[in-house]
């Protein structure tokens, strides 16, 4: 595969958030309003990016069996740097992500890359792929703190859109209106991928580090739909 | 000591309702969406949750108060509290296999999943970031634990009946899934003010 190639995968066809519906926890959460949407995008691609690479770096190094644990430990390093970053030159934006900035550190997608990309390829490779994630990751974000606070709150990046806030739907800033609008951003990625949800991975988990763990659970269902349909 | 008492209750209270850690602050999504398809992995899973959280508050309010402010080193938190989450789990996970099998064998599988539960990072940092004292902070990680399970449970009455559903092609699985997610959301709604009602 070309590097360009490597690079845009992360964008569309194979986007974090639409796609492999991966860290769904800070895509519901923190697209209340763009401005927060994109510093949370910013944040964790740059966690994304160093830590892909060290991971990379290090990948001959790290023994295989404590290699889980050696990476949520180089992630939880970049992610303070990155939270300290943060406090000291953006502080608003820093209160307003507050908690899921440090929860960075447990979002599937970066614990997932480097499980599944970075511990196999080559630095330059594994930083092109961060890249491509992140902006996938910020790209959907984006998306969907747009559609949620123009419809919801009748406002752009703080600004006021004319005639959108006399008709601005409260809920959707809120929690339910969370779930309701990624629900439907993700039926719409079907329907334009040409309707193949069995083909995409329907859940969150599995492209999980843990999914291996969580297979343990999925194979014990599938057994029980089989026993089912027998 | 009633005082105390009323206190604790509404920190429980709006854990478990108000602020669902599930349905209002969105932190557990992943297990919430992949482990609630049938009625007894989610129990189970909850029941793990609720263990886990409990334990990893015990462990990490004394680990920030009595280390980490103590030498101020308090921006090393999300270090400390991820590591020593992670290794709790996995001596929970030995302890049990060994000594108590049979819990093992319900709660054994859901245990490692945990690890990277942002729901469980979440209530220890959220526990020292609203300066609860230990006794406060363990009720509001037993009460976060009890949403979790609660929504868990209702959600899974719920897919069952989705199974049986006939949506638009583009919305069968996940997208059809997070809709009604969003309509138990809504239903959360109703607890608002609730607290503030019971004690005047």
């Amino acid at each position: 595969m070309g590097k360009l190639q490597n690079f845009l995968k992360g964008i569309i066809k194979e986007n974090p958030v639409l796609v492999l519906v991966l860290g769904t926890c800070p895509t519901l959460a923190i697209t209340t309003s763009v401005l927060n949407a994109l510093g949370m995008g910013v944040a964790a691609t740059a966690v994304l990016l160093c830590s892909n690479m060290a991971v990379s770096a290090l990948r001959n190094v790290i023994p295989d069996k404590v290699r889980i644990p050696c990476y949520i430990v180089l992630i939880a390093g970049f992610v303070t740097m990155v939270e300290m970053l943060m406090h000291a030159f953006v502080p608003d934006l820093y209160e307003s992500l507050g908690i899921f900035l440090s929860l960075i550190v447990v979002n599937c997608i970066i614990l997932g890359r480097a499980e599944m990309y970075a511990s196999k390829n080559g630095v330059v490779d594994s930083a092109l792929d961060a890249l491509g994630m992140g902006i996938g990751f910020t790209l959907a974000l984006f998306i969907m703190s747009s559609i949620r606070e123009i419809f919801g709150a009748g406002t752009w990046c703080g600004l006021e859109i004319p005639f959108a806030g006399d008709y601005s739907v409260m809920i959707l800033t809120m929690a339910p209106g969370g779930f309701f609008v990624f629900g439907c951003l993700i039926a719409l990625v079907n329907k334009l991928t040409g309707n193949k949800p069995d083909k995409k991975k329907n859940m969150g988990c599995a492209g999980c580090p843990s999914a291996s763990l969580c297979g343990k659970i999925e194979c014990k269902s599938k057994e029980d739909v089989n026993d089912g349909n027998a | 000591m009633m005082e105390m008492l009323k206190s604790l209750t509404v920190i429980l209270l709006t854990s478990v309702l108000v602020n669902n850690y599930v349905l209002s602050r969105f932190l557990g999504i992943c297990p919430f969406l992949g482990v609630s398809k049938k009625l007894n992995q989610a129990a189970g899973m909850g029941a793990a949750v609720i263990f886990v959280m409990a334990l990893a508050t015990a462990a990490t309010w004394p680990i920030q108060y009595f280390l980490l402010d103590k030498f101020n080193m308090g921006y090393m938190r999300t270090i400390v509290f991820i590591l020593v989450i992670a290794a709790l789990v996995q001596l929970v996970e030995i302890i049990l296999k060994k000594y108590m099998p049979a819990l093992h064998a319900s709660l054994g599988i859901y245990l490692p999943l945990i690890t990277t539960n942002c729901a469980v990072l979440g209530v220890t940092i959220n526990n020292i970031n609203d300066g609860y004292g230990f006794l406060e902070s363990m009720v509001s990680s037993i009460g976060a634990g009890l949403g979790f399970l609660l929504a868990m449970v209702l959600f899974a009455g719920v897919r069952s009946r989705l199974e049986e559903a006939n949506p638009p092609k583009s919305f069968e699985g996940l997208p059809i899934t997070l809709v009604s997610a969003a309509i138990v959301a809504l239903s959360f709604f109703g607890f608002a003010g609730i607290v503030d009602g019971i004690f005047g």
